[in-house]
């Protein structure tokens, strides 16, 4: 039972990171119904503008919250901008042509950025530092342990969550989200602007990828140009899961999908666990294909 | 009628024509081994492209693991030319057969699901088979199978090929090419007319898959090697970029989509650490620019005969859009 509340844990942790880039493609997927493969790459490049951002303020002598902190913001501001750029320039002139084709320019801008980070930083993977000491805690006194950096990581996804609940429901930008998701047309009639607000989603979208980013450098200590690819994966994994355009679906379905990856490798199947993922995916798809929170759209005649 | 046979007479005599010149040239030594691999490998594209067109350009349904089939066929026809002594044809046409088996079993579930969904599905089944692959010590795991012979020859490929492109490209202009077009135009109105959508997406699936599959026990008996990893997403993406950019749902599209991905990988091998760099900025400019692909919609045809037909299609298009 220890041993099983343990896996939880750990696949919680996991969870946070990926239901925190699976919020970035049910956003886009819901305004543009675009799979936004390059999703998976903004989180990268996250994870390395953290990296450097957390050595330079680090050897400027930060105290380690303050460090943890900045970069995250700094991480999470230049991937929004990285973020609107991207639609700017590749997927806004797509708008009008057909799914394939803008599919196609998503999987391209996402090989555009893998191999410019190898070409810029090597393919070799590159250590994270440490910014916080890890500290293990046992919970009421039991043998289970409970990291510093987990509990981090669970506070920093439901701040950001959070955050993010309160946007899209309260303020303007939020709305405007809202409406262009439910019917673009209408919502331009209604004095939209559904440029600025497209734009809006993929720059919370990049930033929350970002910020995953961050954490899962935290946590696995080493990062490379090419990590973004399989968690990418998953993360669209965990949005479909929970029914893509969903907001807590996102979150549901990332921490369902860490949470049974972890015990699968836990038991000791640790190589299919990418393969058992896109099991559950298919499973999914099969018998309920929107999701476990999505809304059944029926389709127009 | 006539026409029509005239231009499809003429197209076959065109391909042996170019099949005897390379032939000669190969045996004269003017074509160099570089040269030749590289010719073994625009065939197997091809077929690849060919065999996906059908899937995506024809019957509208966008499959992005068109390698896992591929793989079946390449294991499939490796194992039987390594472990049992098989001759060469038997083996690539029954890694085809079992590639078939593997589209029936994943057609029937996913074709349920469409656009976007049913993608992922696919991508997802690619990647299962891969892992899967991958696990299995029967086959090597991740060190893949090797000393596969070299049987691929430039006469079995080009067998290969044009029996693939003629079957395939017959299948399209029949009536139940007809019928697959007619879902990827509309499937409601389609399954309206009395269409039995859900058995033709099948049926185009399972010869995808079919001729998928030999492309890749055909591309296992040239490379001496296949590893899982070399039927995995990016592979299938692959193929998918050689029949967007010749041109969603033409034949012709499909294969001067093959040529000119393959030679363009070729040529930017030369520059490994900018290969992929160019390439998806070469991708993302044609998508951007050109979405309808280097030959739109234009059918599959040679020189003069088509034009008029080509016409006739912008005209209507054009006629439609108010």
């Amino acid at each position: 039972m220890e041993y099983f509340i343990q896996q939880l844990i750990n696949g919680i942790s996991v969870g946070s990171i990926y239901a925190l880039i699976a919020l970035g493609y049910t956003m886009v997927y819901g305004i543009i119904k675009l799979i936004n493969f390059a999703h998976g790459d903004v989180f990268m490049v996250g994870s390395f503008i953290g990296l450097y951002s957390a050595k330079y303020l680090a050897s400027a002598g930060l105290p380690p919250i303050l460090v943890l902190l900045l970069s995250l913001m700094i991480s999470m501001t230049i991937s929004a901008l990285l973020g609107i750029s991207i639609e700017r320039l590749a997927y806004k002139p797509l708008r009008k042509s057909t799914r394939i084709a803008a599919l196609i320019t998503a999987i391209g801008v996402s090989f555009l950025l893998e191999y410019t980070g190898v070409l810029i930083l090597g393919p070799q993977a590159k250590g994270f530092p440490d910014i916080m000491d890890k500290k293990q805690y046992h919970l009421f006194g039991s043998s289970i342990q409970v990291e510093s950096n987990q509990i981090m990581i669970l506070l920093t996804t439901i701040i950001l969550m959070l955050v993010l609940q309160y946007i899209v429901r309260y303020t303007r930008t939020g709305k405007a989200m809202r409406a262009v998701s439910f019917d673009v047309e209408a919502a331009r009639l209604m004095g939209i602007n559904v440029d600025r607000t497209i734009s809006a989603t993929f720059a919370i979208g990049s930033a929350l990828a970002a910020a995953a980013g961050v954490i899962f450098g935290m946590t696995y200590n080493s990062v490379d140009p090419l990590m973004g690819v399989m968690p990418g994966l998953k993360a669209f994994v965990a949005a479909v899961l929970g029914g893509i355009g969903s907001i807590p679906g996102a979150l549901v379905g990332g921490l369902l999908l860490g949470t049974v990856e972890t015990e699968i490798s836990s038991l000791g199947f640790s190589s299919w666990r990418d393969g058992v993922a896109f099991a559950v995916l298919i499973l999914i798809l099969i018998f309920k294909p929107s999701g476990l929170f999505g809304k059944n759209v029926r389709e127009k005649v | 009628m006539n026409k029509l046979n005239k231009k499809f007479w003429l197209g076959i005599v065109a391909a042996f024509a170019f099949y005897g010149i390379v032939k000669v040239l190969l045996t004269t030594g003017v074509l160099s081994d570089v040269n030749q691999s590289m010719l073994l490998l625009i065939g197997v594209n091809i077929m690849l492209a060919v065999s996906l067109n059908l899937i995506t350009g024809i019957t509208g349904q966008f499959s992005i693991g068109h390698a896992g089939f591929m793989s079946v066929g390449a294991y499939t026809s490796a194992i039987l030319t390594l472990d049992y002594n098989v001759p060469f044809v038997p083996a690539i046409l029954a890694g085809g057969l079992l590639a078939a088996v593997f589209g029936v079993l994943i057609g029937m579930p996913t074709l349920r699901l469409n656009g976007d969904y049913l993608a992922i599905a696919t991508l997802g089944f690619g990647e299962i088979i891969r892992i899967i692959m991958l696990n299995t010590e029967y086959v090597g795991g991740a060190s893949g199978l090797s000393g596969i012979p070299a049987k691929t020859t430039w006469t079995m490929l080009f067998l290969f090929t044009l029996i693939s492109v003629v079957l395939i490209h017959n299948f399209i202009r029949s009536t139940h090419g007809r019928a697959c077009i007619a879902i990827r135009e509309n499937e409601i109105a389609a399954e309206a007319m009395g269409i039995n959508t859900t058995r033709y997406k099948i049926i185009a699936f399972t010869i995808g898959a079919l001729f998928a599959g030999m492309a890749g026990g055909l591309s296992a008996h040239t490379f001496y090697v296949i590893t899982p990893g070399s039927f995995n997403f990016l592979k299938s993406f692959e193929i998918i970029v050689m029949v967007v950019l010749g041109g969603l749902g033409s034949t012709a599209g499909a294969i001067v989509g093959a040529v000119f991905v393959t030679l363009l990988y070729t040529f930017l091998r030369e520059f490994p650490e900018w290969r992929m760099i160019i390439y998806s900025i070469v991708l993302i400019l044609m998508m951007i620019f050109r979405p309808s692909g280097l030959l739109g919609v234009s059918k599959f045809s040679f020189g003069k005969f088509g034009k008029k037909e080509a016409k006739a299609h912008d005209a209507i298009k054009t006629s439609s859009t108010p």
